[in-house]
């Protein structure tokens, strides 16, 4: 699905993406080779590393606003709390970010009149980023400035140009739709349909994968090639599994049993103990997290497959996933005990209806077949 | 229904109902067969039951030679894929894990490249005897309906097994809720069709090991 949202912004204006990366001090060399990343994680050709940096160069700062609702926080830290400033944390601060409620100085009303301002200035031109899932069931659960959470989503959607979820809540539900969903939790695909939605989910999402789609959507002015579940095939086309450097071990049939056993400290597969690398989607294991640093895997702990909708109901994180999440053996042994019981009434029925057989049998003589009537 | 709910009622209350029908059904049919009893033999015995009963089980394993000549294609081309099904059922590390959390007893499992390739092995050999069984005007005298569902269900946890392995055509939880549902249908199954010779092949070796044994003669 590529749907032509907007035109890059002619070249010359102090708001260009690479006028403000300039006046943060990011050589050129570093922003290409930002270029030539993005380019590959994206799986486009080499040749295309020159098209993107023209584009970023060129790009007018997108206004960009970020609507927090029930969420933890944890995926704007995601974004923010890089250890160095990375070319990465640079173009998201080079986007205008005009309304984001944790980050932004402004409280209360002035809060709200700069959501407004922005939403006049760029109707039909911003992109709309939201993380948490919206309570529909009791809007009070979760409030803006007396707004619901709900109404701002659907106000602030009409004149965005795309939509971002960012993170499994916003995405899928997540967390707060978790069973019994206490406060009716909504994704955003639940409640808008009539505008491009581009999901992002992890708990938290890759910062990578946030600015590359980003990247992406102001360098062809498109959306990025989408799965059935709406996320970028670019970052979530393959499993964690398919790309976990303990695959081998996998396919050795070498596993760790427990977190302390000698498999575990040899970094063995952690399939037995519950990872969900092979039904989850993400990025996780070629991109990793804290500036490439490892990913949760490689500090032995296995895929909880967080960026995959109803993650958390999906039974316990620490069961394999071969393995049923009900008591099948104690059922099994109620099963088989009331076999045993039903299979002993039926053997003597069919014994007593063949004794009953014998009983009734009548013995035909040759004098019985000849006898004329 | 999103393929994660999906995957986690076939994993959850599916598996459940599946695993209670079989465990029951089997076990009813088991009794039912047990409990017919026979008739007081009164001729004197020539021997043991139990040893010609115990041999039997085991010396039909090998084809006798006539009967390997008659039906060579249906002898080497079932060792195949009842061999092949074996390792994939039993030595595959998640199939161990699933029968150690049910069972509590567990052992070894093989590499999957080499399970991989029993899969495949298996699949074509349950494709040619489905052919034969088309093809062969004898096969289709004597085929009915049940041939070809217990067939059905035996090759489609094997095909959606395969495609779950390598995440081929749907996204992997889907694959893997369709594998575990495929095999829910045959345990469903499995008591009510020809499915039961699995446990069934015991008990029909023994008796006719057993009377020949009674009489002193070999089976």
């Amino acid at each position: 699905m590529k749907k032509h949202i907007t035109e890059a912004e002619p070249i010359g204006d102090d708001d260009t993406l690479g006028a403000a990366l300039r006046r943060q001090g990011v050589s050129r060399r570093s922003f290409l080779k930002f270029c030539a990343a993005t380019a590959s994680m994206m799986a486009l050709p080499p040749s295309m590393v020159p098209a993107i940096a023209k584009a970023l160069e060129r790009a007018k700062r997108p206004s960009v606003i970020w609507l927090s609702f029930q969420e933890c926080t944890g995926c704007t830290e995601s974004l923010t709390r890089a250890h160095t400033a990375t070319v990465e944390s640079l173009i998201f601060d080079s986007i205008s970010l005009d309304y984001h409620h944790t980050l932004q100085a402004a409280a209360g009303h002035a809060a709200e009149e700069a959501r407004e301002a922005a939403m006049r200035e760029n109707f039909g031109k911003y992109l709309l980023v939201i993380d948490g899932s919206i309570p529909v069931g009791n809007p009070g659960y979760s409030t803006i400035a007396g707004i619901s959470n709900l109404d701002m989503l659907l106000e602030t959607a009409k004149g965005a140009a795309a939509i971002i979820p960012v993170g499994t809540c916003a995405a899928y539900g997540g967390i707060p739709q978790a069973d019994p969903n206490p406060t009716g939790a909504a994704s955003v695909a639940d409640l808008i349909t009539d505008k491009p939605i581009i999901n992002v989910p992890g708990c938290p999402p890759i910062p990578v994968v946030i600015t590359g789609v980003l990247t992406h959507f102001l360098t062809f002015g498109t959306l990025p090639e989408l799965d059935q579940l709406g996320r970028p095939k670019a970052f979530y086309g393959q499993s964690i599994h398919d790309r976990c450097y303990r695959r081998p071990f996998y396919d050795k049939g070498q596993f760790a049993e427990t977190f302390d056993d000698e498999g575990a400290r040899k970094g063995w597969c952690l399939y037995k103990l519950g990872c969900k690398g092979p039904t989850s989607y993400n990025a996780c294991a070629t991109t990793k997290w804290n500036g490439g640093t490892s990913f949760p895997i490689e500090s032995g702990h296995p895929c909880l497959g967080c960026s995959e909708p109803k993650f958390w109901d999906g039974g316990s994180f620490y069961k394999a996933l071969s393995i049923p999440t009900t008591e099948v053996a104690r059922d099994a042994l109620y099963a088989g005990a009331a076999a045993i019981a039903v299979g002993s009434a039926l053997g003597m029925k069919n014994r007593a209806s063949s004794k009953q057989a014998k009983a009734e049998h009548q013995k035909v003589s040759v004098d019985d077949l000849n006898k004329e009537d | 229904m999103t393929e994660i709910e999906f995957l986690s009622w076939v994993r959850g209350p599916g598996f459940q109902i599946a695993s209670v029908i079989f465990v029951f059904g089997v076990i009813v049919r088991l009794f039912e067969i047990l409990m017919l009893g026979r008739k007081a033999n009164l001729a004197e015995a020539n021997g043991s039951e139990m040893s010609g009963g115990v041999r039997t089980i085991f010396s039909r394993m090998a084809p006798e030679s006539d009967t390997f000549k008659r039906s060579r294609f249906t002898i080497v081309v079932g060792y195949i894929f009842h061999i092949g099904l074996f390792i994939v059922i039993f030595l595959f590390a998640p199939h161990i894990l699933l029968i150690t959390e049910v069972t509590g007893v567990g052992w070894s499992a093989l590499p999957t490249p080499i399970v991989d390739m029993a899969a495949v092995i298996t699949m074509i050999a349950l494709a040619a005897v489905l052919l034969h069984r088309v093809k062969d005007p004898v096969m289709q005298y004597l085929a009915r309906m049940e041939d070809y569902l217990v067939w059905l269900v035996t090759f489609l946890p094997m095909v959606t097994g395969y495609l779950a392995f390598h995440r081929m055509g749907l996204p992997a939880p889907s694959l893997l809720a369709l594998h575990i549902l495929s095999i829910e249908l045959l345990m469903v199954l499995f008591p009510f069709t020809k499915l039961m010779h699995a446990f069934t092949f015991i008990l029909s070796r023994w008796y006719n090991g057993a009377i020949a044994g009674y009489k002193g003669v070999r089976s």
